[in-house]
């Protein structure tokens, strides 16, 4: 079947919505890992900054096609139909990657959170995410160990690359704070054992990356009044609108085309 | 157990599927196979199949050719429906997956040695000594170092062997 008319409808229950936010966030960080690939600074960070966002991807698959149940949107749908004000990802996933350092520290503090979310979805109410949780969860696993294995000899190696280190966890930490988020959406789920406590996280987050940024002989940042959010609601950089672009470009040229 | 020629024949079929990206072994070898239900008298057959990896970019494949084996064996209409509770674990490699795998160069998973992870605490990978003993598919010495946790395929690492020198890729162990 051919659909030429690129809309998307918005999902129904809150659990497509919690799912849709998790799927896009899997999502973009994703798409930027993949722009290392020729890039990396030598075979063996290629090929598992690309194992990294292939499972990322599956990761997204999966709870996007999760968030399309209910009307009957496949994950291909949700990915390439929705503009960026459509999109319910926290902003730290599409900051552009920065330098290797920068892409290292996000992928910690990112991996670092889905980590902690996933032991607690394995536990949801929700049969399909916690199923999903304790499959993503032994594969992210890997993802902080390499981060957290790069941070320790970025931090702790030259001055060049301590500086870049810390530079990556300054500009990044405002950042973070979106990932722990409370609002009416998560705190209506959380209260039916669907969702993770963004509280309980965050206290789980900041005792592991305390633990790994000492162990870079880098200090964690004092947490500022500026907290950059909003994408939850739509609301994004600039920089996810140049990202949909690229990444929507062949799909938007050839509706409908399959191969 | 009334019909075993129908159940054994469609999972048979499903079970001999060589796996696209290491067609030396099949899916029965690599464990990826669940329940395969069949109805005789819609001749049609529901398949679970349990990938290794959710990202794994083999899975299409597979689906595709679990299907078109079915068909071309005489059945009707299949289904596939993929599951990932329980898990697809390196555990589930037959003894004769392991063999096929080890001939190829690729170390199979072999019992872990450290004791299971538990705590909440970062667990570094030190670079160059991984914790569960992987031997040498091709000289089988025992000390072999981890070069990346991350090789050609989503379920498999890249190691060297400290007595042949020779790189080569392992099954990963289960991260949990």
């Amino acid at each position: 079947m051919t659909e030429t008319h690129l809309t998307v409808r918005p999902v129904e229950k809150p659990v497509e919505e919690y799912a849709l936010r998790l799927g896009d966030d899997a999502l973009l960080l994703s798409h930027r890992l993949t722009e290392w690939l020729t890039r990396a600074p030598d075979l063996e960070e290629e090929v598992a900054l690309a194992n990294i966002a292939l499972d990322l991807l599956g990761q997204a698959r999966y709870l996007l096609s999760r968030a399309g149940q209910s009307t009957a949107q496949d994950e291909d749908v949700l990915a390439f139909r929705r503009s960026d004000r459509e999109y319910r990802n926290a902003l730290i996933v599409e900051l552009p990657n920065g330098d290797f350092a920068h892409t290292i520290i996000r992928l910690l503090f990112f991996s670092t959170y889905q980590r902690a979310l996933y032991r607690a979805l394995e536990h949801s109410a929700d049969a399909t995410l916690a199923a999903f949780a304790g499959k993503a969860l032994s594969e992210v696993e890997y993802h902080v160990e390499y981060a957290a294995g790069w941070t320790v000899r970025l931090g702790d190696g030259t001055e060049e690359s301590h500086d870049r280190a810390a530079a990556a966890v300054a500009e990044l930490w405002p950042y973070t704070a979106e990932l722990f988020a409370d609002d009416d959406l998560v705190s209506a789920l959380c209260n039916e054992g669907v969702a993770a406590d963004p509280a309980v996280l965050h206290a789980e987050w900041s005792e592991q990356i305390e633990a790994v940024l000492a162990q870079a002989t880098l200090g964690v940042e004092p947490t500022g009044a500026w907290r950059p959010g909003g994408g939850r609601n739509g609301l994004h950089t600039e920089a996810l609108s140049y990202l949909l672009a690229e990444m929507q470009s062949v799909y938007r040229a050839h509706p409908g085309a399959a191969w | 157990m009334h019909k075993p020629t129908g159940l054994l024949t469609a999972r048979d079929v499903v079970s001999a599927v060589p796996d696209p990206e290491m067609p030396y072994v099949t899916l029965g070898d690599l464990g990826v196979v669940g329940a395969v239900r069949v109805d005789e008298d819609t001749r049609s057959v529901h398949v679970e199949l349990t990938p290794t990896y959710l990202g794994c970019p083999a899975t299409e494949v597979i689906q595709q050719d679990v299907e078109t084996a079915l068909l071309d064996a005489g059945w009707q209409s299949v289904a596939i429906e993929l599951r990932f509770d329980p898990p697809w674990t390196p555990e589930r490699i037959t003894r004769q997956g392991r063999a096929k795998l080890a001939a190829e160069g690729i170390a199979p998973p072999s019992a872990r040695t450290g004791s299971k992870r538990t705590d909440s605490a970062p667990v570094f990978v030190p670079l160059g000594r991984a914790p569960a003993e992987v031997r040498c598919p091709h000289c089988g010495a025992a000390q072999t170092d981890l070069i990346s946790a991350f090789g050609p395929a989503p379920c498999q690492e890249l190691r060297r062997c400290a007595a042949c020198r020779e790189p080569f890729p392992a099954i990963k162990r289960a991260s949990r």
